[in-house]
């Protein structure tokens, strides 16, 4: 399905990461927002609320980000596409409903604005720290997709394909900004709506009496959907259930649903990771980064290669599900890996348990507030390619 | 046992027909008031002819919680508290459809009570059922919001000694356009209230005191649920338009119930829609409900 | 003659006494026997007397028992005032 043309600004712009991530939202067929200012995320609500009005679409701001977080389910189960944003402390908030929308498989769309923590932080500065949080955050099994676009052309493209994906596989997605790219001003191109892929909502057509609102279909293991007013009397519930979403809270029943909460994701991890590679082949050290940090490690890398050694660069587009295969490929063919990012030390986790001690791990850590300099993470590639 | 009359001819039980009857039995405990809601719920919902596929139901966590999962109808199991910002994105995405809250006091005045001002605040249009039994049941017994003092809970051992909120005069105070107390003992009048409040536009609200005999009565000697439904009949009296500051809930004392609030303010759509079509004029394209894929 | 009569699912019933205390009429009692999880259910002891005025399915918390009409509904009588005039 293509993009639905009233909400798609075609053309070249000069925006901001927010604000084309609002763009990203809306081309994906969003018309429904909650949220809770803060900072550096409001600009997206900010842009969405001038928005909504001309393109058929609800702005509400809600009292706090628990209940923006719900509501945006609310709105799901009501029959539109909707999204939240935030930063840190409203993401640590929004925790309990991040849960609940994978326990529930309502398809929702994330936008963090990571800025740095713990606690209040800093407001307006970046960091890369709530990786771990976003895939661990919410109490109790499950899976989600995390996305990290390193510039506002991504921040665009990103938020499509994270709605994309939350309808394919009736799951939440986040869009894990960080304050610079929320921030920084770029050229965006937003295509034709024709040249937008856009997945629609999975509505069932299957028979009334039958049809089962937990039951998975297909390769993405991900069951249809009805909504409110469909006349399919469907029951959601957070509490452990069958397939017709009527509580069962056995150990049998329990396995079946937290498995496939979690399959439908793992199974598909190679078609929803996404990354972008260079060099590898060959490359006796490899870069990985995501986000912003891809931007300096980017420069790192390139001074390396000027210096004549053989390295390449892996940037995880999709953070969650983590590309274990990628990783489980490259690591017997390397001396090492390096790592940066804005945090001191979550994604690296990943990496090394993928490693499996077959090549050394290099981390460049960073407390955020800034960004890496490049030389940061050139003194750690020199260091591992010796 | 001695043959109970059945008759073959027998119509079915109106309240069957909105009942996930393959959820039967239901957990409740015997003497327990959420069941006598539920069929007035079902009552008023025939007498007001409201649109069943046009309807859904939203409750939190709790003993009353579990109302949205044995109603036969789009019903949504929330989280602790959050029933109504749920409701309030249902409402808004969904503007024909007729949106239920059914819930427990704590849930909807603890750990829920922030989105329970607001949405009255903002008048968003939700029918809020709050089953008031005067403690959190569903974990045991503890002392809750509408707790009153001096009884005890399993959190206050020695008896409770921190104020209740008054709900009716705070759900007034916070921009509710409809505001009913009943008992489980007044189904007739809790039906007819609650048929009056589907017709209704706006945040509208209705208390019923009910019994849980097992944590709350037990724990203080009040007796079973008969006891608690004889004691309601005994202690409560109909004032109608009361000022709601008056109807606080004590241990023993006076049970005030009635229609306390029917007023008329436009709510959260209407304002919305009249503003930005002032504002925007033709560039306002009101969103019509369900718009995806 | 009866006007109404009651239908009572006996093992729905956990003998809470609602129906029985709040029948206008005191058609009911809680008889003797058992149901199958050992709790008494209703039965009516004056099935005469019932007007078929469903305040006991109103009351049931557990869906168990309802009165129906067996005949035309005709004006009110005594026996079937509400308990709005009783409160
Ligand atoms: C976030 C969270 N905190 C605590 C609980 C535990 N909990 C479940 S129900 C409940 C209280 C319910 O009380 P109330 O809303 O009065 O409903 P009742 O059980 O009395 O009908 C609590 C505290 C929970 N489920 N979630
Ligand atoms: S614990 Fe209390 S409120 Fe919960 S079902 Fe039992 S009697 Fe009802
Ligand atoms: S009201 Fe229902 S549960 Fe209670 S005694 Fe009568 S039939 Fe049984
Ligand atoms: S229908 Fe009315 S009169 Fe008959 S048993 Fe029930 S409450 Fe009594």
């Amino acid at each position: 399905m293509h993009a639905d043309p009233v909400g798609v600004l075609t053309g070249a712009h000069f925006l901001d990461g927010d604000h084309a991530a609002c763009e990203g939202a809306i081309a994906a067929g969003a018309r429904f927002s909650a949220g809770y200012p803060i900072t550096p995320s409001t600009e997206v609500v900010e842009r969405f609320s001038h928005r909504a009005p001309k393109i058929g679409a609800t702005f509400i701001q809600m009292e706090d980000e628990l209940a923006a977080s719900i509501a945006i389910l609310g709105a799901v189960w009501g029959g539109v596409k909707a999204f939240t944003v935030t930063s840190g402390p409203g993401f640590s908030l929004m925790m309990e409903h991040i849960g609940y929308a994978a326990m529930t498989e309502t398809p929702c769309v994330f936008i963090d604005v990571q800025r740095g923590g713990p606690s209040t932080g800093l407001p307006t500065l970046p960091a890369q720290a709530d990786m771990m949080q976003v895939k661990w955050g919410s109490h109790g099994d499950y899976e989600i997709i995390a996305l990290c676009p390193n510039s506002p052309q991504e921040c665009f493209d990103l938020t499509i394909k994270a709605f994309n994906f939350s309808e394919q596989y009736r799951v939440p997605v986040f869009v894990m900004m960080d304050e610079v790219v929320g921030h920084m001003t770029e050229k965006v191109v937003i295509p034709r709506a024709e040249e937008i892929e856009v997945e629609p909502r999975r509505w069932t057509t299957q028979d009334k009496s039958s049809f089962q609102l937990f039951a998975p279909c297909g390769e993405e293991q991900t069951p249809e959907m009805a909504k409110a007013g469909d006349g399919y009397q469907v029951h959601v519930t957070g509490l452990t259930h069958d397939e017709r979403g009527y509580p069962n809270m056995t150990p049998a029943v329990q396995d079946r649903m937290v498995r496939r909460l979690v399959s439908k994701i793992r199974d598909n991890a190679e078609k929803i990771c996404l990354t972008e590679q260079h060099d590898i082949e060959g490359a006796d050290v490899v870069v990985v980064s995501y986000g912003i940090t891809s931007r300096v490690a980017q420069r790192a890398v390139e001074t390396a290669r000027a210096e004549g050694l053989k390295v390449g660069s892996l940037r995880l587009i999709t953070a969650w599900p983590f590309p274990e295969h990628i990783i489980r490929a490259i690591a017997p063919k390397v001396k090492g890996i390096v790592v940066a990012e804005l945090n001191l030390g979550q994604m690296v986790r990943e990496v090394e348990r993928c490693a499996g001690g077959q090549c050394r791990i290099a981390h460049v850590g960073h407390a955020g507030g800034t960004v890496h300099k490049p030389e940061q993470i050139l003194k750690a590639i020199q260091e591992v390619a010796r | 046992m001695s043959s109970p009359i059945v008759s073959i001819t027998a119509p079915a039980n109106p309240v069957e027909d909105f009942l996930r009857t393959d959820r039967m039995p239901h957990i409740w405990c015997p003497g327990c008031g959420i069941g006598t809601t539920v069929n007035c719920f079902t009552r008023a919902l025939l007498e007001s002819n409201t649109d069943l596929n046009k309807l859904s139901i939203v409750s939190g966590i709790g003993c009353t919680g579990r109302v949205a999962g044995y109603t036969n109808l789009d019903s949504f199991h929330t989280t602790h508290g959050r029933a109504i910002p749920f409701a309030t994105g249902l409402k808004l995405a969904s503007p024909d459809m007729t949106v239920v809250v059914y819930s427990g006091d704590g849930d909807l005045f603890a750990i829920g009570g922030n989105h329970l001002i607001h949405a009255a605040r903002r008048n968003i249009d939700l029918k809020v059922i709050c089953v008031n039994n005067l403690t959190y049941a569903m974990t045991g017994g503890q002392t809750g919001p509408a707790t009153p003092l001096d009884v005890i809970t399993a959190t206050a051992p020695y008896g409770t000694y921190d104020p209740a909120f008054n709900l009716p005069y705070l759900v007034e105070a916070a921009g509710a356009v409809f505001v009913a107390r009943w008992t489980t003992f007044h189904v007739k009048q809790l039906a007819r209230s609650m048929a009056e409040m589907f017709k209704k536009k706006g945040f509208c609200f209705i208390e019923v005191v009910s019994p849980c005999p097992t944590l709350y009565q037990r724990r203080n000697k009040m007796g079973d649920g008969l006891d608690t439904m004889k004691f309601y009949k005994e202690m409560s009296k109909t004032k109608h338009g009361a000022p709601t500051n008056e109807v606080g809930l004590t241990k023993s004392g006076e049970i005030i119930v009635g229609k306390f609030v029917d007023r008329e303010r436009p709510d959260f759509a209407t304002m919305m829609n009249a503003h930005l079509q002032h504002e925007l004029g033709d560039q306002y394209i009101q969103a019509e409900g369900p718009v995806c894929g | 003659m009866a006007r109404g009569s009651v239908s009572i699912v006996v093992e729905r019933c956990k003998a809470c006494g609602f129906c029985v205390e709040f029948c206008p009429s005191k058609v009911l009692a809680l008889s003797s026997a058992f149901n199958s999880k050992g709790y008494h259910p209703p039965h009516a002891v004056t099935p005469e007397k019932c007007s078929g005025c469903d305040l006991c399915g109103m009351y049931c918390p557990d869906f168990a028992i309802h009165g129906f009409r067996t005949d035309k509904p005709a004006a009110k009588s005594e026996t079937e005032k509400e308990p709005d005039d009783a409160c």
